[in-house]
């Protein structure tokens, strides 16, 4: 079965169609990257994948289960996770705030439980430490459980969004341009934690990313996007050696 | 003795302010909005604590139904009038309507209580501590009050940061979209911050009319005011603000009315919230907020 499977998804602003008949099909472990031109309606897709727009037509299936117009919790908890292109972590709180937040849906006490701190309270919120700690651990942001994270270095933060949606503990993950603002040698390490992710936490990852260094490095397949519609999708390299696609980034 | 004395009670009036500040700036901090019928809930649990007193209940049992009598109305004020307009294309229009909420309530009371002031039973039966051979007197409404605004914000700083539902507060409070794809309900946690800030609206309905005892439909409305002014005075959005904001001003009011004027004494609090809004515009405990562009 498909992990994500999305037919004839179209959404328009007004006149403009932002995403026209688009289609992806994407396999459980995979590594896939959606490419094209700024503006070509990418952030959108994931938007539309997200809940946050809902789609004028189309469907999105994940393993099978049709998710086209749940709300964005619910899409979450179907097992859908994301990072931004700007990053949009929760800057005044501490790193492990961060990370437990996201854990919010997974460990459940009530109000009045936490207002009395019954045992429960306890039991949960020690839970709830273990595993974002066990978390941060991983990617080598424990050390700095207790910083803001809008005080962290720019790497470590967009590392931190990985982490925050891991802890929703997705078989999806979408990322939107992880490598965006980086340098080089960031990009690099970035490629291998995208790679440890999908290897190490059962994810299937679709990536936006304009770097082709990252793109034709990690991504197995890739789908183009321009202006709102697919141009091609198939394996990274042949998808990048098709003149219609160098066309449409460098213009005629 | 006076001035101590004045200062005690300033105090005390200025804990059921940080009470209803706390609400305000609760809201304002998660939902992003001014809750003008804030203070029209405190006269509801006022007058809700009465009638059960007035039927025999046992005061503790009353001030517990009047908690949970106004939990419901403000969870509900907050799903049919605010819930639907939180979208809407100007911020106006949830905070007009709030301003419609707050008549709304009070012409509510008028209509089933009527305008003539009813009185307030006594019924905190603390004693009274006297002092330096009995010319400072504290009365126990004044000890009662100052002690439950210091257990209600110890309580509420505990609760915003360290439970899961204060850590959802802080989530949807500084991005509400991330918040939701985090997976965190958004609109369960802005209805539970309602139902705090009207449980302690209640509370504080309790605090005000066994100080001052007597309820007309028309109790809640200053208080409410001065008690926002209290909440912006201390910073909007932070809790230990509203409480300095709270108390601060209540000890200004009563000052003001002891060596000033009882005339001018509100005149004197809204001044000391243009001058220090003038000097530090977010207030004593405000985050400088950096509009986006």
């Amino acid at each position: 079965m498909k992990m994500l499977e999305v037919k004839n998804l179209c959404i328009s602003f007004g006149g403009l169609h932002a995403v026209d008949r688009f289609d992806l099909s994407i396999d459980k472990g995979q590594l896939y990257g959606l490419i094209g031109p700024n503006g070509a309606g990418k952030t959108t897709v994931f938007n539309l994948l997200t809940g946050v727009y809902k789609p004028d037509e189309g469907i999105v299936k994940l393993e099978g289960k049709d998710i086209t117009g749940l709300k964005t919790t619910e899409i979450n908890k179907a097992g859908v996770a994301r990072t931004f292109q700007n990053i949009r972590l929760f800057k005044e709180m501490t790193v492990l705030d961060n990370v437990k937040a996201a854990l919010h849906r997974s460990y459940r006490y009530q109000t009045l439980t936490g207002i009395l701190r019954l045992p429960a309270y306890y039991k949960q919120e020690k839970a709830m430490d273990e595993k974002a700690l066990e978390l941060l651990e991983v990617f080598d942001l424990a050390g700095e459980s207790e910083v803001l994270a809008g005080n962290m270095p720019y790497g470590k933060q967009r590392k931190l969004e990985i982490v925050r949606a891991l802890a929703t503990n997705p078989k999806l993950l979408l990322l939107d341009e992880p490598a965006a603002g980086m340098n080089p040698q960031e990009t690099g390490e970035l490629m291998e934690t995208i790679r440890f992710v999908r290897d190490n936490f059962e994810v299937t990852i679709l990536l936006i990313e304009h770097d082709m260094k990252l793109v034709s490095g990690i991504c197995e397949e890739l789908t183009v996007l321009n202006f709102g519609e697919e141009l091609t999708h198939g394996k990274t390299t042949e998808v990048l050696n098709n003149p219609e696609v160098i066309k449409a980034y460098l213009g005629e | 003795m006076g001035f101590l004395s004045y200062l005690i009670n300033g105090i005390s009036l200025g804990s059921v302010y940080a009470i209803i500040a706390l609400g305000y700036t609760m809201v304002y901090g998660i939902a992003k909005m001014l809750n003008f019928a804030h203070g029209d809930v405190i006269m509801i649990g006022a007058y809700v604590v009465l009638t059960a007193i007035t039927g025999g209940i046992n005061p503790l049992v009353a001030v517990l139904i009047s908690m949970v009598v106004c939990t419901v109305l403000g969870m509900t004020i907050e799903k049919v009038a605010y819930k639907p307009l939180r979208n809407a294309a100007s911020p106006l229009a949830v905070l007009i309507t709030a301003i419609g909420i707050s008549y709304l309530l009070q012409n509510i009371a008028l209509i089933v209580f009527g305008a003539a002031p009813k009185s307030f039973p006594d019924f905190i039966k603390v004693p009274a501590l006297k002092l330096a051979g009995g010319e400072l007197v504290i009365s126990g409404v004044a000890m009662v009050t100052i002690g439950a605004c210091v257990v209600i914000v110890v309580a509420l700083t505990f609760f915003v940061n360290r439970t899961k539902q204060g850590r959802a507060m802080k989530a949807v409070s500084e991005d509400k979209g991330a918040a939701q794809l985090m997976g965190i309900n958004v609109n369960a946690t802005i209805s539970l911050t309602f139902a705090i800030g009207s449980a302690l609206a209640a509370i504080a309905g309790v605090l005000l009319c066994a100080a001052y005892p007597s309820v007309t439909p028309y109790t809640g409305a200053m208080p409410g005011i001065k008690a926002f002014t209290a909440a912006v005075f201390g910073g909007i959005g932070s809790i230990p603000g509203a409480m300095i904001g709270g108390i601060l001003l209540g000890v200004i009011e009563i000052f003001g009315k002891a060596y000033i004027s009882s005339q001018v004494a509100d005149a004197i609090v809204f001044s000391v919230l243009i001058i220090v809004l003038l000097v530090k515009p977010t207030g004593l405990f405000g985050k400088n907020i950096q509009e986006k562009v």
